[in-house]
């Protein structure tokens, strides 16, 4: 089911096969907390937003946030996953930002399990599971210049404690760090497809880890290490590719990998290991008893299911299918992608639905209008559809469309108003008939050389149209032209 | 008419002022409870508020509810807003709970006075109250013996006739044997019935809330009040409000008791006398009274000294000083936490803690919790099966009187042993009361118990009445108080 | 079931575990006497319980839930004022050594 999207790394003493999984914890966009009716907001002033539940207070009890179950499944569902009845385990440890130095999570089992998900290029990165879990307060270090390593002492908010979490496990399946990159980025977009989360990694509502091992091709997997600390898609691929080489170099030079996790330092551009105790990591886990199972009956996996939209895999699949057999060549591939990652999917379809064609509709889409994509998002779909259509049937050029693209992202309004305004206005068919007429005049023998069949002179009579018009002529008008005196 | 039920009828007729009731109450307190120390925050303004407010809504013309100017005392691991709740430990020396626990909103709003916290074992650790921080409470009918525990402060409390009323809570037999020991009414809800929002955990899949009374309709009547669904507690059961008081007169006749082996062998000669003389009682009221065996009975104090630790350990990770309550300084955070638990815990909950740690430990999970909670399902089916032959089970509360003081302290596993005859309720969530059934040739109170099916309180509170009908006068204690009325 | 007997080096693991500072004289004090306890719970060991599922807790509920509508938080001076240490409108602590699980 997987082919590996690259090849293992050659060294000096021969092929390692990098093997990596990703953890993604991701925020859900509730209104409430998982277990509180306490605000799921970010940025807020500190400890606004805490109550006798998620400040673990003494006496406190946990109850279940119905819109996280229903956000959880939809995940789920995105993920292909098996959507099962569950239970809530407490994983025990000691850490400040814990309030009740355990957290409410799932173990063994999970509500979302054997899933799989399809990079761009159709290769399938398996799902272990994604389950529920709450998340921590944040902690601030003081002194040491906010490293953890220096600090003097450390604040902590429990704002963030309680926020509902599905974590997100993949199976060892990824095979680069570049595909690695491909997985968060398409994860992201099935995320936030499904109304789960925001995807916005810098505010932290989507984090991923990643789980690093190297192996010889065949070989059993190797040990592994976990990367913690990747805050964009680029640390992402930076510490994944520096996290291989130093485990072959670690290997070749005789040595073994140590089983441990390891900090992604960004300035640095190096992971190091942190101090971690060796019990440190008995989690002791036992069912949760304040809490009860949680069955999802049939009726209720339907509506979650009617209730999660196209996945960018299927939005993909629309624009494919809108190309004809052009849809799967390279540089449309790409195109796609990136008209569906900015979310020009409608508007794109809108577009040849209004009788643009596929592959002008693509173009613009995928390479002008995802320049400014909160703009395009924000575009009259009439207004874009008309634009097009105006340089498809020639009343203006490429370049000229393109201007008029650009104003229309900044300030709106109506395409023919704004190509007025830029001078853009199209020649008249007659004034353009009788320019290619006088040219036909002047240049009798290379008209005759394609009249008889030389089809590349039409570039030759386009060309000095464009000069005799000061490029006002439509380079399409003009083979038009040609075309209809030809006969 | 009884005891709380019938200074409430008073109250609301304008008989007695809630003032006036309040201020015996209290007086009394401040004359007696030095010698008892049922007490460990007396609300003498905060009652006084209360009662005055009562007052003036029965000259409105309105009803303060069933309970109406009753002072009742609240055990100190029930949180109160703004009222310290200690648990009677030095790691919540001063804390004060910025909200009440639901049972405590319920009795403020069937009228009741809440005059006082009473003491306990630290964190309801305990059979004799000697594991509080603050001291221990003395049984009211002998000044060198426990009250049993962990609500001892509770049940001496209404022993003495300090309150007619008082609240404590039931993990392993913590509200009956108390009650038998002191020769007061305890009673164990079905688990589920009573909201848990508000009572500081200490083994969450056994704690429950419940009365202690001079009078069975007494308790029947605050077992209503606290009754009943809360959205704020995910394990509270969602059923009608129970009307327990209404069914007390409905006798036994035609009801089959059982008197298990377990519940009588190897108690005290004079306790097992008593439970035979109760077993004639109901015989003669018309019941019909066969011995039974119960063996897995037997396992239950193992089950549970490994179940309620390990619960128990993850409930009191939260006390590390970083948020509320005691903190000891340390260079780093986790040295702070570690000399602030040590600190602040008592040796019974440092047991407890480590018990409970271990037997959750990797490696240890299986053959210890594991194991306990696969036996806690051959006690229910146990249960279950008795059941079939049997409508209510009577038994020993516990298996000795009052000890001294002192007594057991340095054998925690002779402790352990008091609570053989009331864990196994709390394993199975059933509910089960101890009534005062006479004494022994020392003047001190012997209880005998009735056990019923989950649900069944109406049973347990009628089969109660028929055995507390025909029960010995209790004598007044040596440590009574000045508003000791007997039953 | 296990043969294990606990012992003072089991009792200093798990004092470590549950973050609580014991003296050489306490180890050794909980080291016997929940070694005691244990054997008593050893009990449990010898029952039969194939085939017998564990009971997490004895009530039949599944799927309780709330609505995700909020709720009224805290008053912050009311939070703050209980704990031991405030800076900055946050909880204070000493320096943090080591991870998160």
């Amino acid at each position: 089911m997987t082919a590996p999207s690259a090849s293992p790394t050659a060294t000096g003493a021969g092929r390692w096969e990098p093997v990596i999984g990703l953890e993604v914890h991701c925020e859900l966009r509730t209104e409430t907390k998982l277990f509180c009716g306490c605000r799921n907001a970010f940025g807020d002033e500190p400890n606004t937003n805490v109550c006798p539940v998620c400040l673990g207070l003494p006496g406190s009890l946990p109850v279940l946030n119905a819109m996280a179950v229903e956000l959880a499944m939809r995940i789920g569902t995105a993920l292909h996953c098996e959507i099962r009845p569950s239970l809530f385990h407490r994983k025990n440890y000691f850490y400040p930002d814990m309030p009740k130095d355990y957290q409410i999570s799932q173990y063994d089992e999970p509500i979302n399990a054997n899933g799989w998900l399809e990079l761009p290029d159709g290769t399938r990165v398996g799902v272990e599971r994604a389950h529920m879990e709450e998340d921590t307060g944040k902690t601030t270090h003081m002194g040491g210049g906010g490293r953890i390593h220096d600090a003097e002492h450390s604040l902590v908010d429990y704002n963030r404690a309680g926020v509902p979490l599905v974590e997100i496990v993949s199976r060892p399946d990824i095979r680069s760090a570049a595909q690695a990159r491909l997985y968060a980025a398409e994860l992201r977009g099935i995320l936030m497809a499904t109304g789960a989360s925001d995807g916005r990694m810098e505010e932290g509502s989507m984090r991923v880890d990643a789980n690093v091992s190297v192996r010889r091709p065949g070989d059993e997997f190797g040990t592994r290490c976990e990367i913690k600390n990747l805050n964009s898609l680029r640390s992402l691929v930076r510490a994944i590719e520096y996290e291989i080489t130093r485990q072959v170099d670690v290997l070749e030079s005789g040595g073994t990998v140590a089983q441990q996790t390891r900090h992604w330092d960004e300035d640095q551009a190096r992971t190091g290991a942190l101090r971690s105790k060796e019990e440190a990591f008995d989690y002791r886990y036992f069912p949760e008893p304040d809490l009860v199972r949680v069955v999802p009956d049939a009726a209720w996996q339907a509506e979650v299911a009617a209730a999660v939209g196209p996945m960018p895999a299927d939005r993909r699949a629309a624009l494919v299918a809108l190309l004809g057999p052009d849809g799967t060549s390279g540089a449309r591939t790409d195109q796609i992608s990136t008209v569906v990652e900015h979310g020009l999917d409608d508007l794109m379809t809108a577009a040849v639905d209004g009788g643009v064609g596929a592959a002008l509709a693509l173009a613009r889409t995928a390479n002008e209008a995802s320049a400014e994509p909160e703009r395009a998002r924000a575009l009259d779909g009439a207004a874009y559809t008309a634009l097009l259509r105006m340089e498809q049937d020639g009343t203006l050029s490429a370049t000229q469309a393109k201007v008029v693209l650009t104003d229309l992202l900044a300030h709106g309004g109506d395409p023919a108003e704004l190509a007025r305004r830029h001078g853009f206005e199209a020649m008249a068919a007659d004034s353009l008939s009788v320019v290619v007429g006088e040219l036909i005049a002047a240049h009798p023998d290379e008209w005759a050389r394609y009249v008889g069949g030389e089809e590349q002179l039409a570039g030759f009579f386009t060309g000095l149209a464009m000069k005799a018009t000061d490029r006002k002529a439509n380079g399409k008008a003009v083979a038009a032209e040609l075309r209809a005196r030809r006969g | 008419m009884t005891t709380a039920l019938r200074l409430a009828a008073q109250v609301r007729t304008g008989a007695v002022s809630a003032a006036d009731l309040v201020e015996r109450h209290l007086a009394a307190i401040d004359e007696s409870d030095g010698a008892v120390h049922a007490f460990l925050t007396v609300l003498h303004d905060a009652a006084r508020r209360q009662a005055s407010e009562i007052d003036d809504r029965i000259a409105a013309g309105e009803d303060p509810g069933p309970l109406a100017g009753v002072p009742v005392a609240v055990k100190d691991n029930l949180c109160t807003r703004g009222v310290p709740t200690t648990c009677s430990s030095l790691i919540l020396d001063g804390w004060c709970p910025p909200y009440d626990a639901t049972v405590v909103e319920r009795l403020r709003h069937a009228g009741a006075v809440v005059v006082g916290k009473t003491n306990l074992d630290e964190f309801a650790m305990g059979s004799s109250t000697e594991n509080s921080a603050f001291g221990p409470t003395r049984n009211p009918y002998a000044a060198d013996r426990v009250p049993g525990g962990s609500s001892g402060g509770s049940a001496a409390a209404v022993a003495a006739g300090l309150v007619p009323l008082a609240l404590g809570s039931d993990t392993g037999g913590s509200i009956r044997q108390p009650a038998a020991l002191c020769g007061v009414v305890g009673m164990k809800p079905t688990y589920g019935t009573v909201s848990r929002y508000g009572l500081v955990a200490f083994a969450s899949s056994l704690d429950q809330i419940g009365p202690f009374s001079a009078t069975v309709a007494d308790a029947a009547a605050l077992f209503d009040v606290i009754a009943g669904h809360d959205p704020l507690d995910s394990t509270s059961l969602d059923r009608p409000a129970p009307r327990s008081v209404e069914n007390l007169g409905e006798g036994v006749a035609g009801i089959r008791v059982g008197v298990p082996r377990e519940l009588v062998d190897g108690v005290a000669p004079e306790v097992a006398a008593r439970v035979r003389e109760a077993a004639e009682v109901l015989s003669a009221a018309g019941a019909t009274v066969t011995e039974c065996s119960i063996p897995e009975l037997t396992y239950g104090l193992s089950a549970y000294y490994l179940l309620a630790p390990a619960e128990a350990s993850s409930n009191l990770s939260r006390y590390d000083g970083v948020r509320y309550g005691l903190r000891v300084d340390g260079d780093d955070v986790e040295a702070m936490m570690r000399a602030t638990r040590a600190a602040g815990f008592g040796a019974e909950v440092k047991r407890r803690i480590m018990l409970g740690t271990y037997a959750l430990s990797a490696g240890y999970y299986d053959a210890y919790y594991g194991q306990a909670q696969k036996v806690r399902t051959l006690i229910i089916n146990a249960f279950a099966d008795a059941y079939r032959h049997a409508d209510v089970l009577l038994g020993a509360t516990t298996p000795t009187t009052a000890f001294l003081l002192g007594d057991k302290v340095d054998d925690p596993l002779a402790m352990y042993l008091s609570d053989v005859c009331t864990v196994p309720s709390n394993l199975a969530g059933h509910p089960a009361i101890s009534i005062p059934f006479g004494a022994d040739a020392d003047g001190l109170p012997i209880g005998v118990q009735v056990l019923a099916p989950a649900l069944c309180e109406p049973l347990v509170f009628q089969v109660a009445a028929v055995i507390e009908e025909a029960a010995p006068a209790p004598a007044p204690p040596v440590l009574a108080a000045s508003t000791w009325t007997g039953r | 079931m296990t043969d294990h007997k606990l012992t003072r080096h089991d009792a200093a693991y798990v004092a470590r575990l549950a973050r609580i500072d014991l003296t050489e004289e306490e180890l050794d004090l909980y080291a016997g006497q929940l070694a005691v306890v244990l054997d008593h719970a050893a009990q449990v060991a010898a029952l039969d319980t194939a085939g017998v599922e564990p009971t997490a807790h004895p009530l039949p509920l599944k799927n309780v839930l709330r609505p995700d509508e909020p709720r009224p938080s805290l008053d912050r001076d009311a939070v703050l004022d209980q704990a031991p240490a405030v800076e900055d409108r946050r909880f204070r602590v000493p320096r943090i050594l080591g991870d998160g699980g």
